[in-house]
């Protein structure tokens, strides 16, 4: 209840400075831009995909690949998103408003998280708007559809969860940007070490955000991905309320 | 009464630096405690700990029964505080953000709106309610912090330096409010200004390298703020000797020429006896006032005095 609270002020207070309606227009445009060129695409190649038996559908080329784009994208803007979240409290000193309320730190990290949350939501929301307009022409594997969904909001809060902890950690909002940026980028190749010799490591396989994202987003939905984004999620959030709580024993 | 904050054995380290070392004290419903101490003695950091923005080293707090650490819902809910920086969001509006500030305390729906009035009304905010909070003065802002420590009716409110920041009319009306607060909740205040304590406090205390150096109600300070010396002029040159040897005087500073502070012990007096040994001298009595000590000169005393300790 406390953190609806937080979240709500926090997500009001997103859309009274220019920047999150910013990042809304430019993401749609670009977006847009590239879904016309997946769509171009698809239309030169069609006649050529008739002949063949189990060819890929229009989900795969056009919807999957918009998916895979707008995750990128999103790599580059939720630092923006998140940066503020907390080392901003932390250099106005209003955290001790909240420090001083009757709320848990585990509810104003959530708070914080949740706010962000929407706001991305918001975002896939639009983004989804896209290849839903397909329907009026012609008709959508709602299976793997859903498979995209599912893998962006992860992706998203996955994304958030560690922008919300480097915010934590940092005293700046622009260096909790840049951190998070490079956490989020070096998670996202880290299997490309050893891929091109072919003897790549299964640790860091495991540990790259984008073997379980692609995962999803072929249609195939495996506990075993859906668990790593959950893990990686509770664990930066659960780090952020340590951080949080380390600002009260400060040595 | 009931007790509503106690304090016992609080310490706090940062580093090898100790900044508050084993403070103990409590506070009744219905005291306005004045927190004084030059900068850096620790006042800021004691009012963090009581409120639950720092955890202490060593030490327990607890607000109206509930310790800070263990319950801390249940004791920040008594709870009203403005740090030293008032904690404001410059983007929302007065009335947004203090009915943030109540739903945060868990106000009803109902009662938020009400307390936002209130709050409002209390702090010469009533004009304001549709205001940017970025657009306000330093002096409003600062208004907009109390209004946001008070909001929610908390048994203890803990004031870090109410009144920076605001001009003299300000202040007069910030004072007045606290005493009207120190009515029905118990008000700590940290603050320089002396004259404030004597105003708005019942009770004060003297923070020092981060030790409590003096503990006294305001009528226990006057009572230290009697003379205890002499000032005295005469045209003739006076025998020191005479004036050492009566009762209670301890020691005789020659100012100038012919003039002479003579201090002696607190609660006596020893104007009639110097004024009847300058007559039988014949040393010409020019002047002769009691000095009065006011409370900058028993700040000065007492944190010189620690210093020398030290």
């Amino acid at each position: 209840m406390n953190s609806l609270i937080i979240a709500t002020r926090e997500f009001r207070s997103l859309f009274l400075s220019p920047l999150a309606w910013t990042i809304l227009g430019v993401t749609q445009l670009i977006l847009a831009y590239m879904f016309l060129t997946q769509i171009d695409y698809y239309l030169a190649i069609q006649p050529k995909l008739v002949g063949i038996p189990g060819a890929p559908g229009v989900t795969d080329l056009v919807v999957a690949p918009l998916f895979g784009n707008a995750a990128v994208i999103l790599l580059l803007i939720t630092p923006l998103l998140t940066m503020r979240t907390i080392s901003d409290e932390r250099r106005n000193k209003t955290i001790s408003l909240l420090f001083s309320a009757p709320i848990s730190l585990t509810e104003i990290v959530l708070g914080k998280f949740l706010a962000i949350f929407t706001f991305l939501l918001i975002i896939l929301l639009s983004i989804a708007l896209m290849p839903l307009s397909l329907l009026t022409v012609g008709e959508l594997d709602m299976g793997k559809f859903c498979s995209c969904l599912l893998a962006m909001t992860l992706l998203m809060a996955s994304f958030n969860a560690l922008g919300l902890y480097m915010s934590a950690i940092a005293s700046q909002p622009t260096v909790a940007a840049v951190g998070s940026f490079g956490a989020l980028l070096l998670l996202w190749i880290i299997d490309w070490a050893g891929s091109n010799s072919g003897n790549t490591s299964s640790v860091l396989e495991y540990i790259s955000i984008m073997r379980h994202f692609e995962n999803l987003l072929r249609g195939l939905v495996n506990s075993s991905d859906v668990s790593y984004f959950i893990l990686f999620i509770a664990g930066f959030l659960i780090l952020s309320i340590r951080r949080l709580d380390n600002d009260r024993l400060q040595k | 009464m009931s007790t509503l904050i106690e304090v016992n054995n609080l310490s706090r380290q940062f580093g090898d630096h100790c900044a508050v070392d084993n403070v103990s004290f409590s506070l009744k419903k219905g005291e306005v405690l004045g927190f004084l101490g030059p900068n850096g003695a620790g006042k800021s950091t004691t009012m963090k700990m009581i409120c639950g923005n720092l955890t202490p080293t060593v030490g327990e707090i607890k607000i109206n029964g509930h310790d800070i650490i263990e319950q801390p819902k249940l004791a920040k809910a008594e709870l009203g505080f403005l740090p030293e920086i008032p904690p404001i969001y410059p983007d929302l509006t007065v009335d947004e953000f203090l009915s943030y500030c109540a739903k945060l305390h868990g106000l009803r729906k109902d009662a938020i709106k009400k307390s936002v009035t209130r709050g409002k009304l209390k702090c010469g905010l009533t004009d304001m309610g549709s205001r940017l909070i970025a657009n306000l003065s330093k002096g409003y802002q600062q208004r907009v912090g109390i209004a946001q420590a008070i909001l929610h009716n908390p048994s203890v409110i803990i004031l870090d330096e109410p009144t920076v920041g605001l001009d003299p009319i300000q202040i007069l009306e910030i004072r007045e409010l606290i005493r009207e607060l120190g009515n029905e909740h118990s008000v700590i205040l940290s603050t320089h200004i002396l004259p404030e304590v004597q105003h708005s406090c019942s009770r004060v205390q003297i923070i020092h390298h981060g030790k409590l150096v003096l503990n006294e109600s305001v009528e226990g300070l006057s009572r230290r703020m009697t003379s205890s010396s002499l000032m005295v002029r005469f045209r003739e040159q006076p025998d020191e000797d005479v004036l050492q040897n009566l009762a209670e005087v301890t020691a005789i500073d020659e100012l100038k020429q012919g003039q002479y502070r003579i201090h002696h012990n607190q609660g006596t007096s020893i104007s009639e006896a110097v004024a009847k040994l300058a007559v039988t001298n014949n040393w010409g009595l020019l002047e002769l006032t009691p000095e009065k000590h006011d409370m900058e000169q028993i700040f000065l005393s007492i944190t010189q005095d620690s210093n020398n300790h030290e």
